[in-house]
């Protein structure tokens, strides 16, 4: 049984559904957007990730069409929509406070952008079912916004964007308002939703979590340009800063000075220390400086030494970060580096060894971390 | 202690807002007469229980017989309501661009406008009625401009008719509508609007399926705010309206002052409450909703 | 994304001159030095000077400040008074009538509350004068008065109250150590509230009054009803000069407060 890998970004003969092309928008002085150029893919569901102020909003309100570039294009189906009012564009978006209109009940919300096309009666309510059964709000067809609880709400907005069949749905922090359990629940909601009707779906969102979970490639962005652009399990393992690898996930990281030997590379990292050995697939030149970044359930605690263990580095217990089904420990090293260890309480709490201010011995393989130039 | 807390406002508006209200609906029943007070009859309480049954026996709805038979009264009170409903919609039209634009301005700028529709209401009644002869006159500064822009030729009569009227309530009362609009357009989320054009709405579709209807609590607060004491309104029609600007305001002061006929102004009055007890009972009913709606 | 577009500007630019124009045209025309009130016949101030000399004038305005204060302290009492008594109170026999006399006055027009109150006053045989026109002004500022303090008590948290008492407060007490201080902004624009009223009141004030006392508004009216004069425009001025002074120190206040208000919540923060 073969199944072909979703993967249309890494096909040269792909064409994007948007494309951006040197896009630069500037407020005033200030530059939101700097020079940026991507590729989304139809059916994709792309995550735009990055903390506050670092131009994702600007890039979605601007494929709405509620902002215009200051300098470049931007390509639907190979189209410019340069000017195409927000009223024009086969984009509809999902709002962060979802901007339910309040007079208008569940199925009028729904039916306003189906009402606006013209459409006639049957095909409207039609539709407009359909869009309820999808989202479950059968129920609560007749009832206003105020009368139904935050989850129902998201799933109106969600119902009352998709209804007009858009080529690409923009769903701005789409889950910020849900409380943790219901956030995790609409996640899979969302690209159930995303799989069975096919649209092209860019999230906009500061959890990386949530833009891991659902997203088929995600856009790291920092100060208004795009940091990496890569599926999770790429931006997870193979971050290419340090920004990325600290914004994704828990990291440490160690500064060092970099010996290619071959495949591999070797980093000096302190002074009286054996050299931490790893690969790294670009090339290196001797002593350049480098971080060494490594995520903690990659890092093997123990308090005994085990000379067959690669890369053994001595340190001592500072702090224990109890999660339940995890242990983070943070270990400081002789240099006054931290490095964070993480293990899996298999075994009940009486019965594990390590405690504060243990000597302990942290061991990973040389595959396991990345070396970062930048 | 509660019980006397209760007592001093309770029996403050007893004395002196009920017990006058049933004194003026008792008088609306009696007599004109030549005595002193000039009407009859007065209760006779040493004359006891037959005195009583006197009393109400001599009051009758003769006065209000009356209203309806001499035309000026019906002609005042329909011409008072005309009056206060055409002024509303004047002041509907001035005032909802001026609070659309006050709610579209920049935040920082919106306790200052919000001050600068506020502070007339705190200057004289009175003073900004009276600035409004100076313009109208026939030699006042609106026919001069008029004149020296060869627009017209003559001057216009505009101080004693009923546009001078129009003029002054939609000056007078425009901060109360101003502000009802202001207060729903405020409150409403910038993203409803993007919402709707994202949706396939133009910008004049989107006012008028978004805007319009949220906005329809401010409106229709605002329209009674002005309506109702529109009616009653004396002192704008005696200042710059004419001989023939009716309203029943005006009728009832010199019904009272000049006629000296107590009992027929007192019908009067009474009249004109039973008029605006629908307009007061809606509007009671609007403002009931918006608590609703909002808590 | 705010949009404010030139229709916006237009509308408020053209809706606030219409506010002001008038206003500020009878300021300009009362430097006029032409006793034609619509010619102008250079800068002058002669017209405050007359004004400032008129006996009449100056009685009239010395009545209507003492009826003013008179009333709206009244007014703020009691106002307040039934503003607790509707919010705190909870049910009591005739409770409805209570909240009907509160905001009957409200709607009423004027012409009406003036007749009644005058009938009232004759019935009574009380001699008509500054006494007379003060318990008129009371009886309808207090329900303004009790309107705004009522709309603040209702959001008021009846926690602190109870919190005051838990620490050993009388109910006195902690209304008078809690809530009065928590009330006071509303309390205090209540009684400004009900002083403006009663300053610009002109319909209530003539059936009430007698001889002895002619308050300012009816002074006015008396000699506006016979056309624009310079020394009405003179004394305007004056008024709408201190009604603007009194509304810009007050924002003026109000903002300083909110201000320290939150350059106080920030250093807490930063602390």
């Amino acid at each position: 049984m073969s199944q072909t890998v979703f993967a249309p970004w890494s096909d040269p003969g792909a064409k994007p559904l948007i494309e951006f092309r040197n896009v630069t928008k500037r407020f005033g002085d200030f530059t939101a957007i700097d020079g940026l150029s991507l590729g989304i893919y139809e059916k994709e569901f792309f995550a735009l990730l990055g903390p506050s102020g670092c131009g994702k909003t600007t890039m979605m309100r601007m494929l709405a069409g509620f902002e215009t570039p200051t300098e470049g294009s931007i390509l639907l189906s190979g189209q410019d929509l340069g000017r195409v009012p927000p009223n024009r564009r086969a984009v509809n978006m999902m709002f962060q406070s979802y901007a339910l209109f309040p007079h208008l009940s569940v199925w009028e919300n729904i039916a306003f952008g189906l009402k606006r096309e013209k459409q006639d009666k049957d095909a409207i309510d039609a539709r407009v079912t359909e869009m309820l059964r999808l989202t479950r709000l059968e129920k609560f067809k007749s009832r206003k916004p105020h009368q139904i609880s935050g989850g129902q709400r998201q799933r109106v907005a969600l119902a009352r964007s998709l209804a007009k069949a858009p080529k690409l749905l923009l769903l701005d922090e789409p889950l910020g308002a849900l409380d943790r359990k219901l956030r995790e629940e609409t996640q899979f909601e969302l690209m159930d939703i995303q799989e069975k009707t096919g649209t092209t779906f860019v999230i906009v969102t500061h959890d990386q979590e949530e833009a891991m979970t659902v997203a088929s490639r995600v856009a790291v962005m920092d100060e208004g340009r795009l940091v990496q652009v890569a599926t999770p399990p790429e931006i997870y393992e193979q971050p290419a800063t340090t920004y990325v690898a600290d914004f994704i996930g828990d990291v440490s990281l160690i500064a060092g000075r970099a010996k290619p030997a071959g495949e591999r590379v070797e980093i000096a990292w302190a002074e009286g220390q054996p050299p931490i050995v790893a690969t790294s697939e670009t090339s290196l030149s001797t002593d350049q400086s480098v971080h060494f970044a490594i995520r903690p359930e990659k890092v093997h605690i123990s308090k005994e030494r085990d000379e067959t263990r690669p890369n053994l580095l001595q340190g001592k217990v500072e702090d224990i970060a109890y999660l339940g089904n995890i242990s983070t420990y943070h270990v400081r090293l002789s240099d006054g580096t931290l490095l964070k260890a993480q293990s899996t309480n298999h075994r009940r709490l009486a019965n594990r060894g390590i405690t504060w201010e243990d000597e302990v011995y942290l061991s990973f393989t040389e595959t396991a971390g990345v070396v970062l130039t930048e | 202690m509660r019980r006397l807390l209760i007592a001093v406002p309770y029996l403050w508006l007893l004395a002196l807002f009920l017990i006058p209200f049933l004194i003026v609906f008792k008088i609306s029943l009696s007599d004109i007469t030549l005595s002193i007070p000039p009407y009859s009859p007065n209760l006779d309480l040493s004359a006891g229980w037959s005195g009583l049954v006197d009393f109400v026996r001599a009051l009758d709805f003769e006065n209000f017989v009356f209203l309806t038979q001499d035309d000026l009264y019906w002609k005042a009170y329909l011409s008072s309501v005309w009056i206060a409903f055409v002024s509303t919609l004047i002041t509907l039209a001035v005032g909802y661009p001026i609070a659309y634009g006050m709610a579209r301005a920049d935040r920082s700028w919106q306790p200052t406008l919000l001050m600068l529709v506020i502070l007339p209401f705190w200057t004289s009644f009175l003073i900004r009625v009276y600035s409004w002869m100076g313009i109208l006159s026939t030699e006042g500064l609106l026919n001069q401009l008029l004149m020296n822009l060869w627009i017209i030729d003559e001057p216009l009569q505009i101080l004693n008719t009923t546009t001078a009227v129009y003029i002054g309530i939609v000056y007078t009362y425009l901060p109360f509508m101003i502000l009802p609009i202001y207060a729903a357009l405020e409150k409403m989320d910038d993203a409803l609007l993007e919402a709707a054009e994202d949706l396939g709405c133009s910008r004049l579709e989107a006012f008028w399926l978004v805007t319009w209807p949220l906005s329809r609590g401010g409106v229709i607060a605002g329209c009674f705010l002005v309506f109702i004491p529109a009616i009653g309104e004396f002192v704008i029609p005696s200042l710059l309206g004419g001989s023939d600007t009716l309203m029943i305001g005006k009728v009832l002061w010199e019904e009272f002052f000049s006629n000296r006929d107590w009992p027929v102004a007192s019908a009067v009055a009474i009249v004109l409450l039973l008029i605006l007890i629908v307009p007061i009972v809606l509007f009671q009913r609007n403002e009931q909703k918006a608590r609703e709606a909002e808590g | 994304m705010r949009r404010f577009s030139w229709f916006n500007a237009t509308s408020l630019t053209l809706g606030f001159a219409f506010l002001y124009l008038p206003m500020i045209i009878l300021v300009i025309y009362s430097f006029n030095a032409s006793r034609l009130v619509t010619v102008w016949g250079g800068f002058s101030t002669r017209w405050y000077g007359e004004l400032l000399q008129d006996e009449a004038f100056l009685d009239a305005a010395w009545v209507t400040l003492r009826v003013a204060v008179f009333s709206s302290t009244i007014a703020t009492v009691l106002g307040t008074l039934a503003a607790i008594v509707m919010v705190r109170m909870g049910r009591f026999r005739g409770r409805t009538l209570f909240s009907g006399m509160i905001y009957a006055p409200l709607v009423m027009p004027e012409v009406i509350t003036g007749l009644s109150l005058l009938l009232l006053f004759i019935g009574i045989g009380l001699d008509r004068g500054i006494f007379t026109v003060v318990l008129a002004h009371t009886t309808f500022s207090m329900c303004y008065v009790s309107v705004v303090v009522s709309s603040r008590l209702a959001t008021f948290d009846t926690a602190l109250e109870e919190a005051a008492l838990d620490l050993g407060c009388t109910q006195a007490q902690a209304f008078r150590l809690v809530t009065l201080p928590i009330i006071a902004p509303a309390v205090i624009s209540g009684w400004l509230l009900a002083f403006t009223l009663s300053l610009d009141d002109l319909v209530i004030a003539s059936f009430t009054t007698g001889p002895s006392a002619t308050t300012l508004p009816i002074k006015i009216f008396s000699s506006i009803r016979l056309g624009v004069s310079p020394q009405i425009n003179a004394l305007s001025t004056i008024l709408i000069a201190l009604v603007t002074v009194g509304v810009i120190a007050a924002s003026l206040a109000t903002k300083r407060r909110a201000d320290a208000a939150e350059r106080d919540a920030r250093a807490a923060i930063r602390t």
